[in-house]
């Protein structure tokens, strides 16, 4: 019956239907069009009513404050100081420290999981990973508060050693053999293969009793506080774990089969195929991963409200992840429930929100351009 | 829209409004110290009454008095009396804020349980703050940096530690800043070196410390001999209709039994039946 009817519709549409036609894709173009120009105005509405509730501050101010001290006593009534530096440092500080947390972790993670588990382990790991990234940040930064400081404490030292131990033992094995192998042909001498024993057997003794001494050195630091930079971090990472690893390794998928048999065809071992060709390959998208990746720790607030410590101080010596640092979000969710509007506390406070906006801002047309780049780069040879 | 839909959105809408006038509703927004207050006296107000309904929020001192002047809320819950700034805000809005005490509160210093110092001075606190004192060895304790916590700016019970303990001086800018009295009390209960400060009915499980000799007992609170005490606020926009739910719920506190909740929550009441 169907068919019959079909067959009995005329091939040029009557001029009724073709103007319903027009206007329905009228209609569907300009109804996307407006959507889309809604979530851009949005970002728009955004930057414009930040930047204005800023300017007041920026205007009588100055930046020189804001950006030259780190004197953060916007509350105070007498003599108000408005120096951001330490809360910069401290932003600046808790992003390093989760990169050198996720960002190795993520990739070798993505590495696994698209060319070396087998494709049924891959299907159930996957998934599980990405369930990290559903878990609310709230409850990161309960875990952070309430389990992970008190271990700090108690437990800083023999932790940290721990952590020393097993990032650093393949590592220094490693390097004791490529270095053995390497300096063996640099050495005179007629039997290499005893060269090489002995070489690498020096190093390896070396290297274990650097790492044994850095070992013992750690575990017995104490740490006085469990809320600090290097909590904040290593949730952190944990946090932007869950997109590098899917982002990247969608993109080490991508790649294709081709690439892969084109290499193997070469005569390219498994490793050197993921060294020299897949991962080269996936770059941009591995780029993409790890900026995608930051941007999520550097907008994240509940975790370092909770667990950073909130000192708006540069940590003594700069360097040291063991003392607490304040970020620019928390000093946002923390710093305006009290400021009324219109106070310089409040506008201050605008000036912050802008200044993270810029640079996360900044930050996406650098991954636009690196990854465009290297697009380029890939294509053009 | 066909015509069975219509009816059931109109059916549904109308519904809604009866609804919302059948339920009275109470709003309450501010001070997570006095929220706890706040939703004891909600739980007994809406045995009570069960066609009234309260809702109680914590979201600060400050933003309470924000919510209140908005419109947003019909009490705010306080730690600290409105400043001149905020009850300006307020009438130029046509707020008028009534105070009501409805407890008194002990801020007290707390320690770790494990640590043997019992009992400061104000100056000793004022200058562990400050930052002059730093290890709990000058203080004849064991000898450890001391981690130094506060509360916050939102927080009412940081605006009253500045007021009481600390003067015109500023927190050294070395101290860490916890989000609610809960959190601090997590803090300085799991960590050996830690002073911080909450209010009295957060003391569980970590050390109150004598001050200037006196204890922070409710005795003490109300003779006004324990230095860093301080009422708590519900302002509501003008005095309530007399017989108003709203009425009824912020006079709660002066009943013998608002008086015993006020105890149970570790608060001093300013009745004594």
């Amino acid at each position: 019956m169907a068919v019959h009817k079909s067959a009995q519709r005329d091939l040029t549409m009557s001029r009724r239907a073709s103007r319903i036609q027009r206007l329905g894709r009228a209609v569907g173009e300009g109804f996307l069009f407006l959507v889309t120009s809604l979530s851009m105005l949005a970002v728009l509405f955004i930057f414009y009513y930040i930047a204005r509730d800023a300017w007041p501050f920026i205007r009588q101010q100055g930046l020189a404050e804001f950006f030259g001290s780190g004197e953060w006593y916007p509350s105070s009534e007498e003599q108000p100081s408005y120096g951001a530096q330490a809360i910069f440092f401290g932003s600046a500080m808790v992003t390093l420290g989760s990169v050198v947390v996720a960002v190795p972790l993520g990739i070798a993670a993505a590495v696994c999981l698209s060319d070396v588990l087998p494709f049924v382990v891959r299907q159930y790991v996957k998934p599980v990973i990405e369930i990290l990234a559903a878990i609310p940040s709230v409850a990161f930064g309960f875990f952070a508060l309430v389990v992970f400081a008190p271990i700090l404490q108690e437990q800083g030292g023999p932790l940290l050693a721990l952590l020393c131990w097993i990032v650093f033992l393949p590592v220094a094995l490693l390097g004791a053999l490529v270095l053995g192998d390497v300096l063996a042909d640099r050495v005179p001498g007629k039997n290499r293969g005893t060269r090489r024993t002995v070489l690498t057997s020096i190093f390896g003794v070396a290297g274990l009793g650097l790492l044994a001494w850095a070992g013992s050195a750690l575990s017995g630091l104490e740490v006085t506080s469990g809320t600090n930079a290097l909590n904040v971090s290593f949730i952190l990472g944990m946090m932007a774990l869950p997109t590098i690893v899917s982002v990247a390794e969608d993109a080490l998928q991508a790649t294709g089969r081709e690439l892969r048999e084109g290499s193997y065809a070469l005569g390219a071992t498994r490793a050197e195929t993921l060294c020299r060709t897949i991962i080269p390959a996936a770059m941009s998208g591995i780029v993409a991963a790890v900026i995608l990746g930051i941007m999520r720790v550097i907008g994240e607030t509940m975790v370092v409200w909770m667990a950073s410590g909130n000192t708006a101080k540069i940590p003594a010596p700069w360097y040291d992840f063991l003392e607490p640092v304040r970020t620019i979000t928390a000093s946002i969710a923390g710093d305006m429930g009290e400021a009324a509007r219109g106070t310089m506390r409040f506008h201050v406070l605008f000036t912050l929100a802008l200044a993270l906006l810029v640079i996360s801002f900044v930050m996406n047309l650098l991954s636009q351009w690196v990854v465009n780049r290297q697009r380029r780069k890939l294509s053009g040879s | 829209m066909t015509r069975k839909t219509m009816l059931a959105v109109a059916v549904l809408t109308s519904a809604m409004f009866a609804c919302g006038q059948d339920t009275e509703k109470v709003v309450i927004d501010g001070s997570s110290t006095v929220g706890p207050i706040a939703k004891a006296f909600a739980t007994y107000f809406m045995a009570a009454n069960p066609d009234i309904n309260v809702t109680v929020s914590e979201s600060g001192s400050g933003n309470g008095a924000k919510s209140m002047v908005a419109g947003n809320c019909d009490i705010a819950d306080m730690s600290r009396a409105m400043k001149p700034v905020e009850f300006k805000h307020a009438v130029e809005n046509d707020v008028l804020p009534v105070p009501h005490v409805v407890a008194l509160d002990g801020i007290a210093l707390v320690t770790h349980l494990s640590n043997p110092v019992q009992e400061l001075s104000m100056e000793q606190i004022r200058d562990i703050y400050l930052g002059r004192i730093r290890n709990w060895s000058e203080l004849g304790g064991p000898a450890r940096p001391i981690v130094v916590i506060t509360r916050d700016t939102n927080s009412g019970t940081f605006e009253s530690f500045e007021k009481l303990v600390m003067g015109d001086k500023k927190i050294m800018s070395g101290a860490e800043v916890v989000g609610s009295n809960g959190q601090m009390r997590s803090r300085v209960e799991s960590t050996p070196a830690a002073i911080g400060y909450v209010g009295l009915g957060f003391v569980e499980g970590v050390r109150a410390l004598t001050i200037d000799g006196v204890e922070p007992t409710p005795r003490a609170i109300k003779t006004g001999d324990y230095p860093v005490a301080r009422p708590l606020f519900m302002y509501t926009d003008g005095y309530p209709e007399l017989g108003s739910a709203l009425y009824r719920f912020v006079t709660i506190y002066l009943s013998s039994e608002g008086q015993e909740i006020v105890e149970d929550l570790g608060f001093v009441p300013v009745t004594s039946y």
